[in-house]
């Protein structure tokens, strides 16, 4: 009986002391927290992807409540409605976004880039990308081991292993550009998502001369210049053998898919184009 | 013309395994086996051949429905597991209970770990400890040491020297019987002589190096024998702390398991001087007569923290202050 | 015998081509001269498309502080500027010149005498390195000259030959000290005035007691120098453990040799500065091996810088059937080649056959925490530890773990019984590691 009580009596005593200790400490110790940040915290999407810029959703939120103005904070994942949210909780107004999406710009599918040489060694791109130049010609492509599909929270990229090459799914992509880091060959870009998610953009990232290129992948932008030539739009830049089209002055005219000589630029969910079959009756008609 | 192959340097590999050091142990083993055989007989052989087949099974099984990974059991990890594991029992050990002991050692000690190499503790001793707590009786009733034994179940038994000194018996063996082997105990453990030529057998092969046995050994010699000079009424000679039990079998064969023994030759040493102490401790003031494998089993549960803390010396290193 | 105090791994050596006489490629038709060695910046070049350039002519001049000079190494006619893959398989540019007929540059020294006396001073000396574009040929490729010049507030004490030839399969510097035993020590000679130090010390791997016979004949007739054979052991002729070897000195983490008082040069690059400085010869050839298992006959050879891969294995009796990997420098720390269409940089020491049976790597298994790593670890690190942190990406736990330290040398992989890519994992930390910390350097400044 003594013991029990005894044990009791300590134990008890150690507890009620550890208590006042411990309240005393989280008295000293206590940090004051806007409430807001909680609140922000409750509406952003909890994918502490980092995205935005910041380590996690809750760095993000601190930032929202501490910032002027929403202007240059955006949360990619949850996009327009989230900020508009977050703009309210704080009564600030939140910038528009313009939905964007990951675009991977290397067409080297398997038969269109053929191997020279076979790696053997860890999957990761980014060793590869430090080892050599890659197992094709072509040194600017994509390596296909997937470190783009390791770093995706969302399970949005994955590697097609007919192709290898990584295909974004259009439904889980946030555009928190995880995979733009991840990616040591910087194929894959942020890009408008467009009207209907429809987009035009050069599949080609390779650096090299036309020459060079043409002789290690078929569909490679060689930067023969035509699509500048033919954009009436002057979104199309050209340098370094390759051209770039610019998403923020592509009006999605398709003129520059017509006319690129090795299918390097690439149309995205675009209605099927009139046959040519149609073309000659309605040029005969027109007569 | 094939594709040349690319991959990054180093390209030329030793040819070293997983497979070849865990044969290399194995192979150290075998004295003590022999020993065994001989003192044991047809016990030893039940003994040792079930647990051995019951962990490869189990780690198969486990392997192939739990995990669903790849076959592990070419490693013979799962082999040498098995075989530590019957090395660490009573030879008249009814083959019910050492088939427990190989599923606790294979599923808990090491594949609810995620298989070889993520393992905290040393799986045979997990077995081996499991079985000791759940059936002390059958665990401690050791047979008497015959040579060409036949009998299995039905074992004469008797003490070890290390019971008969917890429980001022008396009637410890000669240093030349424990030696060689000739007295009771586990099946691996008796000989003394044997476990010391694998040691030698692993050092040459560079399998283990000396750091973690001798320090084990060391300490609990220095320990003991403190003690000794203090009082020898009360407490035996540090000879006979090192032949008993299963000292030998552990600072050699458990101890330096790879998986749970520290990384650097310094904290070896500290682990080595750890399970010592934790072992002499255990002997002389528990209530177990023999705590080797409870010293280990709390040592390996600070590999971790040693792993943390203590670096190999590094070339050229700068000293802070220097 | 003498050898480096910590780790080490003894690779079976397969120096099949040791003791062969060396031959003379002969000239291929065209050269491709990279203007970039492996470490640096390309050079500029200084001949355009068309032009007749002689052997020894400057064609690319050195741009920037960490770069070379490069000069024609034949005669004949530029046929373009144009990029080259290199052995990484990227470009850069090089320049490819036809060659028409053997016609030297006239200061060129083609007489086979030897010419022992050196009167030059030390700032004269270290300009002749520079303009004859060396680089040190043991791999790294760092230019010259820049070794060579102390920085301010450095004193050298001693010139370290690096003779250890440790990799496997390697004979060229072996062969090059057996026939060019005077103009190696003559070398040497004038690096030490260069530096302005008494004293110099070849280590040689004992595995080469000819080479070191040899070399101290030679030795005896200059003042200073000194031949210690050394223990066999990988990785002997990394710069840092040749020096503990030689000196029992040891380079604090982070420094350069000079910070001890030593200076290190390849037996290959003493011979180089020789040929420069008294021969007015710019270095445009080098011996590299030519070996391998099915290499029917494994020998040393003399070959044109820019000499295409293709017209050296020609030559040399081609490429044997079951090639499965060919390697640009030895076994541990080589290049895989990803094309044969590439030539002879001046870092190129071999080429190298594996057949194909002994390519492929092994399959990976966990680790099992048997710490061979940290013993073999001739730099003292925890492989095991770093290649977890570099998997999981924790790269300031990685720089905290002294990552920077690690030499590449290999031996981690070579002895793993799990095959683990250990020293990839620890390359790619080194790489984004240096990064960060080169970031940090510049955002205080």
């Amino acid at each position: 009986m003594n013991l029990i009580l005894a044990s009791v009596v300590s134990l008890g005593g150690i507890g009620a002391l550890s208590a006042v200790i411990l309240y005393f400490i989280a008295q000293k110790f206590h940090v004051e927290e806007d409430a807001r940040i909680d609140e922000v915290e409750a509406v952003l999407p909890a994918a502490n992807c980092g995205g935005c810029g910041f380590p996690g959703c809750r760095a993000f939120a601190a930032a929202c409540v501490t910032a002027d103005t929403l202007d240059n904070l955006s949360c990619p994942v949850g996009g327009t409605a989230t900020m508009e949210k977050v703009a309210d909780i704080l009564g600030k107004k939140a910038a528009a976004v313009v939905p964007t999406i990951a675009v991977v710009r290397c067409g080297g599918t398997c038969e269109m880039r053929e191997k020279t040489n076979s790696y053997d060694g860890v999957k990761s791109c980014t060793i590869v990308h430090n080892l050599y130049g890659g197992e094709t010609g072509c040194s600017w492509g994509c390596l296909g081991l997937g470190d783009c599909e390791v770093s995706c929270t969302f399970d949005a990229i994955h590697i097609n292993p007919e192709t290898m090459l990584p295909e974004v799914d259009e439904d889980k992509c946030t555009a928190c550009g995880a995979c733009v880091k991840a990616c040591p060959k910087n194929i894959i870009e942020l890009r408008r998502k467009g009207p209907k998610s429809r987009r035009i953009y050069v599949n080609c990232v390779n650096k090299d001369k036309g020459a060079v290129n043409k002789k290690v992948c078929k569909v490679a932008c060689i930067g023969c210049s035509k699509c500048f030539n033919v954009c009436p739009y002057e979104a199309i830049e050209m340098g370094n053998n390759l051209a770039y089209i610019d998403s923020e002055k592509c009006k999605l005219c398709r003129k520059c898919v017509e006319v690129c000589p090795t299918n390097a630029i690439v149309e995205l969910n675009f209605p099927p184009r009139k046959t040519k079959i149609e073309e000659p009756s309605t040029t005969g008609t027109e007569k | 013309m094939n594709k040349l192959i690319v991959s990054p340097a180093p390209h030329v590999h030793s040819g070293n395994s997983i497979r070849k050091e865990m044969v290399s142990v194995l192979i150290a083993l075998i004295p003590a086996y022999l020993v065994a055989l001989y003192y044991f007989g047809v016990g030893a052989i039940i003994v040792s051949v079930t647990s051995v087949i019951s962990c490869v099974i189990f780690e198969y099984l486990i392997q192939k429905f739990l995990i669903k990974g790849e076959n592990t059991v070419s490693d013979y990890s799962a082999v040498l597991t098995g075989l530590l594991l019957s090395f660490n029992l009573p030879s008249n050990l009814p083959v019910w209970i050492v088939v427990i002991g190989a599923l606790v050692a294979i599923g808990v000690g090491k594949m609810s770990f995620g298989g070889l190499g993520n393992n905290p503790f040393n799986p045979a001793l997990v077995g081996r400890v499991f079985l000791l707590i759940s059936f002390p009786v059958q665990m401690t009733s050791w047979p008497r040491p015959i040579a060409w034994n036949t009998a299995y179940l039905d074992a004469e038994t008797s003490a070890t020297a290390l019971s008969a000194l917890k429980e001022h018996l008396g009637n410890i063996p000669s240093l030349f019987d424990m030696f060689v082997g000739n007295m009771g105990g586990s099946m691996g453990e008796v000989s003394a002589l044997a476990l010391l030529l694998g040691f030698v057998y692993l050092l040459f092969k560079r399998t283990i190096t000396w750091h973690i046995p001798v320090s084990i050994l060391l300490t609990v010699f220095i320990m003991t024998g403190i003690f000794y000079l203090v009082n020898p009424q009360t407490y035996v000679s540090p000879i006979i702390h090192l032949l008993s039990g299963g000292l030998m079998l552990g600072a050699i064969f458990m101890a330096t398991d790879f998986v749970t023994s520290p990384m650097t030759k310094t904290g070896m040493t500290i682990y080595g001087i750890g399970i010592g102490i934790i072992t002499v401790v255990i002997r002389m003031f528990g209530s177990y007569p023999e705590g080797v494998s409870f010293a280990i089993l709390i040592m390996n549960a600070f590999t971790p923290l040693i792993n943390t803390y203590i670096k190999p010396k590094r070339f050229g290193e700068v000293r802070k202050n220097g | 015998m003498k050898t480096f105090k910590m780790g080490g791994v003894h690779p079976p050596e397969n120096k099949f081509s040791a003791g062969k006489k060396t031959k003379i490629i002969s000239l291929p038709q065209q050269v491709i001269i990279p203007l970039r060695h492996y470490s640096g910046n390309p050079s500029v070049a200084e001949v355009s498309r068309g032009e007749i350039v002689k052997v020894g002519q400057l064609i690319g001049r050195a741009n920037g502080f960490i770069s070379a000079n490069v000069h024609s190494s034949v005669s004949g006619k530029v046929s373009k500027i144009d990029n080259a893959m290199d052995a990484f398989g990227y470009k850069f540019p090089a320049v490819f010149i036809d060659v028409i007929g053997d016609d030297w540059l006239d200061e060129v020294d083609l007489s086979p005498e030897v010419k022992r006396v050196c009167n030059l001073e030390p700032h004269e000396i270290i300009k002749k390195v520079a303009e004859a574009g060396i680089v040190g040929l043991g791999g790294a490729t760092f230019p010259t000259h820049v070794k060579l010049s102390i920085p301010q507030g450095k004193k050298a004490e001693v010139l370290i030959i690096n003779g250890a030839e440790c990799e496997p399969y390697l004979t060229c510097d072996h062969q090059l000290m057996l026939e060019k035993g005077e103009e190696i020590i003559i070398g040497i000679s004038i690096l030490m005035k260069a530096i302005r130090v008494k004293k110099a010390i070849i280590g040689i791997e004992s595995n080469k007691m000819d080479a070191v016979l040899n070399l101290e004949k030679w030795a005896k007739t200059m003042e200073g120098i000194e031949v210690v054979p050394l223990k066999v052991k990988y990785p002997q002729g990394s710069e840092k453990q040749l020096i503990q070897a030689l000196t029992g000195r040891e380079v604090p983490s982070g420094a350069l040799p000079i910070e001890v008082g030593a200076v290190v040069q390849n037996v290959a690059t003493t011979f180089a500065v020789y040929e420069a400085v008294q021969k007015n010869k710019p270095l445009i050839e080098r011996i590299i091996t030519v070996t391998g298992k099915s290499v029917p006959e494994p020998g040393n050879y003399w070959v044109r810088i820019g000499t295409p891969f293709t017209h050296i294995i020609e030559e040399t009796g081609g490429m044997p059937q079951d090639t499965g990997k060919v390697v640009a420098g030895g076994p541990m720390m080589g290049r895989a080649l990803p094309s044969l269409d590439l030539s002879v940089a001046k870092g190129t020491s071999s080429i190298l056959f594996i057949p194909s049976s002994e390519s492929k790597r092994g399959k990976v298994f966990n680790c099992i925490r048997c710490a061979k790593c940290v013993f073999h670890c001739p730099m003292g690190l925890e492989p095991y530890l770093l290649m977890n942190q570099g998997e999981k990406q924790m790269w300031e736990n990685m720089e905290e773990n002294r990552v920077m330290d690690c030499i590449e040398c290999g031996s981690c992989s070579f002895i793993c019984p799990s095959n683990r890519p250990l020293v990839d994992y620890i390359r790619y930390g080194k790489s984004t590691v240096g990064t960060m910390i080169r970031n940090r350097k510049t955002q205080k400044s």
